[in-house]
């Protein structure tokens, strides 16, 4: 009897405490705190089906207790035979009634929802309004480039989106199969290596405030070692905002003043540029483009799409990247970098902004 | 029913394969072992449904396939399965000799199909269509390679058993052998058809 | 044929043990065997909760924690949980259907060593450059991708290898089932242990060719240029998504079945009640396993199906929570009104109960595709299949483990230990798992190797860590209690915990090995306890005492299955060494030509004389 209590003290303990940490997800990472319509869709869906299932643990768990309790063996009573009952037809209609009441209940919003978010129609080419910001999200090993197709621009690992309005996206990977997940604003759609999905997403202004104006993006599908350091992020800009943005990344080129860094420019365009593009005008072929672009890399979030975004970690990448993301596919494709040249590399990189 | 009970035609079961507790299990399990094989070629068809167009650049199914070639393979394994209903026929009546002669039969038909395949898959890669070449090349010859293993099987297993028993005559230890035996013929003979129509006539009309 | 009365030396026992064709030696071999994988996949599941006990900890990273992480999840399912539910069945089912084997006894050894050989082979990765690392459902394309080391290789050919063997044990049971029951024993007389056996080897039998098939393919890309998953020769990686699933999905009915049938046997008898609700709870068992193989895509939601084939999939899914709430509230039912007697097993049966619920509420949320794009793969579905397997079938293997020791191996396990272990590892396992619901919904993705700070995982993971930790010591305790026991346990009855019902505890514990010195009579539902009510002491005989025709022991299921261990070796390395090849064939030979043995050598078995079983149950009834 004791036993019982402490074990449902402690059950009761846990709940208690999984309910404060689900206030405290984060804003910019959540899916508690959703940011925009497929979120709020999906979040709904979850608070519905969380009722019900409540709703059915709790009544499981009410005569779950009285029968422990209620129906125990009591000392001098180990003898005692109870009648064998062999069942109950109207007992078992009501269990089995029941339950496809609830899962109704459910099945009709999940199967709405499951079709508006799958409504890709706006982004077909032929018919696509001017406004529709269609991105083609391309998951390579360990990074993401976001090609703008109707702007010709190219970018990567920092996601560039217009807040209040639904933004279409072209899923596929280049090599292996990945996935591409915003938690807080939305589920997720895998990008595979034969064929493009679609989905769509709409990210909120006043959350995109809330969470710093930046949502992490993660990979959600194991991709080999550096599967857990695959991040990205998203700034969430007004239209106006977002629109200067495309303006400037359509004119943008390195311009380099700093001696250290010109020595740096020299060395990229030597050792880097063959794989990495520094304009976000990139008319080579997507097989030719196998890293990240780097044209607005003075702006990003993070270095290699993890580490504070400083110059000593960006130095930290280029001695060895393979320390930052094990498995990346830069290691080994220049050869070893002298601390000065390391210094002027980073200078130059650092100078390559649009904002 | 005992296993070692000497028989004569007058006391032999009807159905000598499920006379005893031995033969039963092994009827019933191999039937069960057929719906797993079932399977196992449902999910190659379609595999190979998926892929039939992905030539990569090859040789594809109507540049390739060779109807009369097919054609006359098919026939011999439609016959050869209806040759071991003869055997099995005589072994219900307790004819051995005729049983052993209808299973001869069968394995002559079935050598002859085996060695048209395999003259068949050795012209297809003369014409580059090599295993590697492409995932419609890959899923064919697992597909119909699939089918060409569980025929030699099949072959090699019921010669082991003829040559086993060729002395020994009938009895109710090795009647099951010989009816599961044939049951595999006819499963085999049955994936045929269905690889007939589905790689070599739709692969015909494309 | 006097040498089974005859006290062996340890070598003798080893041969014994090697050529068996007992299923109750058999089902010992399972549960050492599987009991040790076990234990590797625990050891496995803490270097990955250690690893995760802190943001950017680097006790274990990149490729070697995705090794880890893949065995774990491997292990777990082909080499621990399989195994074992096929030790219970072969300890039990054969007994409760009043048989004296299975039907196929040479082919139940066979099915043993295939999965052990495979087991073996998969764990040679270690030693042999890296173990796989591309999770334990391999898809394809990072599979083909990590070419690096021979992981894989050995993944889908020791998979493979003991993929045949759980064949031959699902069709063994089947025909064991529908063959051997004793008189009387109707299938609506069976027990719920032999139900759930029955649909799960029908589960085994149509699953498992899939999942052949994807591993045939799969070899052929990574070993002989195969191109059914290179997109660049028009292959198709989402092919192997389908056929994994199509496998996967019944799997976890396979496992949770027998599962279902443990906890059914264990809450009849504990709580002294017949089951309540006895046909409604086969069709329940039926229908899960019919329902089993239409929901597979649900684990594919957000690879691109399409909205139709989601929706399709999403309600499919939700199906199936009604037979399973059926059977959650027969249950209960079963003990309303019962005298329950908590006993190690009930311990485990009434606490899953409230675990198992979970696991499936959180299986329905995840039905709901629209919200599943948020929770695949996640730490969500992590908690969500944990909560199924170890709160399922974990509890039920604990459960069955304890109940049948007694007439598995002669004697009772410690209650007290058992007790202890069953706290430690409930506790464990609920603070293990369950805060992963909500790291997942707070954007934790799955089979990450590590994480950043900051981001509101810290707690729930190192909670969960700890919770690891406590399930590790049950481990220990139930380890220390099967040594303790072992030495020197008490000797059990035969009706060992003094209330069974079915028909395994009228024999003696441990069973003679022919099970029944007279097939018994069966005359209901719960066949020994109608006999107990009677006031009589044993079961009504169906024949007279008389010669008890018996299986011969053989080797050769070892050798066969030596021999595609072999072959596996030289197929893995054929493309790097002129070894591999002839490697190879000479393991191919070794297997088709000791199939060939069994073929052409006479095996008709032999007897065990009249007097021999009388001499044999009197010396039972002494001890």
């Amino acid at each position: 009897m004791k036993k019982w209590l402490r074990n449902w003290r402690l059950f009761s303990l846990f709940s208690v405490m999984a309910l404060l940490l689900a206030g405290c997800g984060k804003p910019f990472l959540s899916t508690l705190q959703p940011a925009g319509e497929v979120a709020d869709m999906q979040y709904s869906l979850m608070l519905l089906s969380t009722a019900i299932m409540v709703l059915v643990i709790v009544v499981v768990t009410i005569i779950f207790v009285y029968v422990v309790i209620r129906f125990r063996q009591r000392k001098g009573e180990e003898n005692k035979i109870p009648k064998q009952v062999e069942g109950s037809h109207k007992l078992e209609i009501i269990w089995t009634v029941i339950p496809i009441i609830l899962l109704l209940i459910l099945a009709v919003p999940t199967v709405s929802a499951t079709f508006k978010l799958a409504d890709v129609k706006p982004m077909n080419k032929e018919k696509r309004d001017k406004d529709t910001l269609v991105v083609n999200v391309r998951a390579n090993l360990y990074w993401w480039e976001f090609e703008y197709p109707d702007y010709g621009v190219i970018t990567s690992q920092d996601l560039v989106v217009p807040t209040n309005e639904r933004v279409y996206f072209n899923l596929k990977a280049s090599d292996v199969k990945h996935s591409f997940w915003i938690p807080a604003v939305g589920g997720k759609m895998d990008t595979n290596t034969e064929n493009k999905n679609q989905f769509w997403l709409e990210f909120d202004q006043k959350a995109a405030d809330k969470a710093g104006g930046v949502f992490y993006g993660k990979c959600a599908e194991l991709c080999g070692p550096s599967h857990a350091l695959m991040d990205f992020k998203v700034k969430a800009v007004p239209r106006k905002e977002f629109d200067q943005w495309i303006e400037k990344m359509k004119n943008a080129k390195p311009v380099v003043t700093d001696p250290v860094a010109k020595q740096g420019e020299a060395i990229f365009n030597k050792s880097c540029i063959g794989c990495h593009a520094v304009t976000p005008v990139d008319k080579r072929p997507e097989q030719a483009r196998t890293a990240p672009n780097l044209a607005n890399f003075g702006d990003r979030e993070r270095i290699a799409g993890i580490l504070d975004h400083n110059e000593e970690n960006l130095k930290k990448w280029l001695r060895n990247p393979e320390s930052v993301k094990p498995g990346n596919k830069m290691t080994g494709t220049y050869g070893k970098l002298t601390e000065e040249q390391i210094n002027a590399l980073a200078k130059y990189l650092m100078s390559l902004k649009v904002e | 029913m005992q296993v070692e009970e000497k028989l004569t035609a007058e006391t032999f079961p009807s159905s000598p394969e499920r006379a005893t507790l031995e033969g039963k299990n092994k009827f019933i399990g191999f039937w069960l072992f057929l719906g797993g094989e079932t399977v196992l070629f449902a999910s190659l068809f379609a595999t190979y449904l998926a892929l039939k167009d992905k030539t990569a650049g090859g040789p594809s199914a109507d540049e390739l396939f060779q109807m009369p070639l097919v054609f006359v393979a098919t026939m011999l394994l439609l016959t050869s399965s209806l040759t071991s209903v003869y055997a099995i026929y005589h072994m219900k009546n307790f004819d051995f000799k005729k049983m052993m002669l209808w299973f001869g039969i069968t394995v002559l038909l079935g050598a002859g199909f085996l060695g048209l395949e395999i003259y068949e898959f050795n012209e297809y890669v003369h014409e580059g269509h090599v295993f590697t070449k492409s995932a419609f090349a890959s899923a064919f010859y697992t597909l119909v390679g699939t089918h060409g293993s569980h025929v030699a099987f099949g072959l090699s297993w019921i010669l082991t058993l003829m040559i086993r028993n060729a002395k020994r005559g009938l009895n109710l230890y090795n009647a099951p052998k010989f009816y599961v035996a044939s049951l595999y013929w006819h499963f085999i003979d049955v994936v045929w058809v269905f690889i007939f129509t589905v790689v070599y006539l739709m692969g015909m009309v494309g | 044929m006097s040498t089974l009365a005859r006290k062996k030396g340890v070598g003798a026992v080893i041969w014994d043990y090697l050529t068996t064709v007992d299923h109750k030696k058999i089902a010992h071999l399972y549960l050492i065997a599987g009991g040790l994988f076990f234990i590797m996949g625990g050891i496995e599941a803490l270097l990955i909760r250690i690893q995760l006990a802190k943001p950017n900890n680097d006790f274990l990273v990149g490729g070697l924690y995705n090794q880890v992480l893949t065995m774990h999840g491997t292990t777990m399912i082909f080499l621990a949980a399989m195994p074992l539910v096929f030790a219970m069945m072969n300890a039990v089912v054969p007994i409760q259907i009043g048989a004296r084997d299975v039907a196929f006894p040479f082919l139940n050894a066979l099915g043993f060593w295939l999965f052990f050989f495979g087991g073996l082979f998969l764990n040679c990765s270690w030693f042999l450059g890296g173990a796989p690392d591309a999770g334990w459902t391999s898809y394809a394309s990072l599979s083909l991708e990590s070419k690096a080391t021979h992981g894989i290789d050995f993944y889908v050919l020791g998979l493979q290898i003991s993929g045949f063997g759980t064949i031959m044990g699902g069709i063994n049971f089947l025909v064991t089932i529908i063959n051997m029951r004793a008189p009387g024993m109707t299938y609506m007389r069976m027990p719920m242990f032999v139900w759930a056996t029955f649909v799960t080897s029908a589960l085994i039998l149509f699953a498992f060719p899939p999942l052949t098939v994807g591993f045939i393919f799969m070899m052929m890309d990574r070993l002989f240029g195969g191109n059914f998953f290179n997109p660049a020769a028009g292959g198709n990686t989402i092919i192997w998504e389908h056929l994994f699933w199509i496998f996967g999905h019944p799997e976890v009915y396979i496992l949770v079945l027998p599962a279902f049938g443990i906890f059914s046997e264990i809450f009849a008898t504990f709580s002294k009640k017949r089951l309540f609700g006895y046909s409604s709870m086969v069709f329940a068992t039926v229908l899960i396993g019919f329902l089993g193989f239409m929901v597979w895509a649900h684990h594919m939601f957000t690879t691109g199906m399409g909205p139709v084939a989601n929706a399709i999939f999403a309600v499919a899914t939700m199906a199936i929570a009604v037979p399973t709430g059926i059977k959650i509230f027969n249950w209960l039912f079963t003990m309303w009104g019962g005298n329950i007697r908590f006993t190690t097993p009930m311990h485990y049966a009434v606490a899953f109960i409230p675990s198992f619920v979970m696991g499936g509420v959180t299986g329905v949320m995840n039905a709901a595709a629209a919200a599943d794009y948020q929770y695949h793969d996640s730490y969500f579905v992590v908690a969500h299949f944990h909560y199924v397997i170890v709160g399922g079938v974990v509890f039920a293997l604990l459960a069955g483990s304890h109940y049948w020791w007694p007439k598995m191996f002669g004697k009772m396990l410690n209650e007290t230990l058992g007790k202890i272990t069953f706290w430690l590892f409930f506790i464990g396992f609920h603070l293990t798992f369950f805060i992963q619901h909500f790291l997942g919904l707070m954007g934790m993705p799955r089979r990450v190797f590590t994480y950043l700070p900051n981001q509101g995982w810290e707690t729930g993971n190192l909670i969960s860590t700890i919770g690891a930790f406590f399930m590790a010591a049950a481990t220990v305790i139930l380890l220390i209690n099967i040594v303790i026991t072992t030495v020197k346990g008490e000797k059990a009855e035969a009706d060992a915990w003094g209330d069974g019902r079915t028909l395994e505890w009228a024999v003696s514990s441990p069973p003679p090995v022919y099970n029944f010195a007279q097939t018994p009579l069966v005359r209901g539902l719960d066949a020994y306890w109608i006999e107990k009510m009677e006031g009589k002491k044993e079961l009504t005989p169906a024949e007279p005492l008389g010669d008890i025709h018996m299986p011969n022991s053989s080797f050769l299921p070892f050798i066969i299955s030596f021999g595609l261990f072999v072959a596996a070796f030289g197929f893995t390395y054929h493309n790097d060494h002129s070894w591999g090849l002839p490697v190879g064939i000479i393991g191919l030979l070794i297997t088709f030509g000791s199939m060939f043995l069994r073929s052409v050598i006479d095996d008709h078995g032999f007897h065990i004389h009249k007097e021999e079983v009388l001499e044999l149950e009197k010396k039972g009834a002494k001890a």
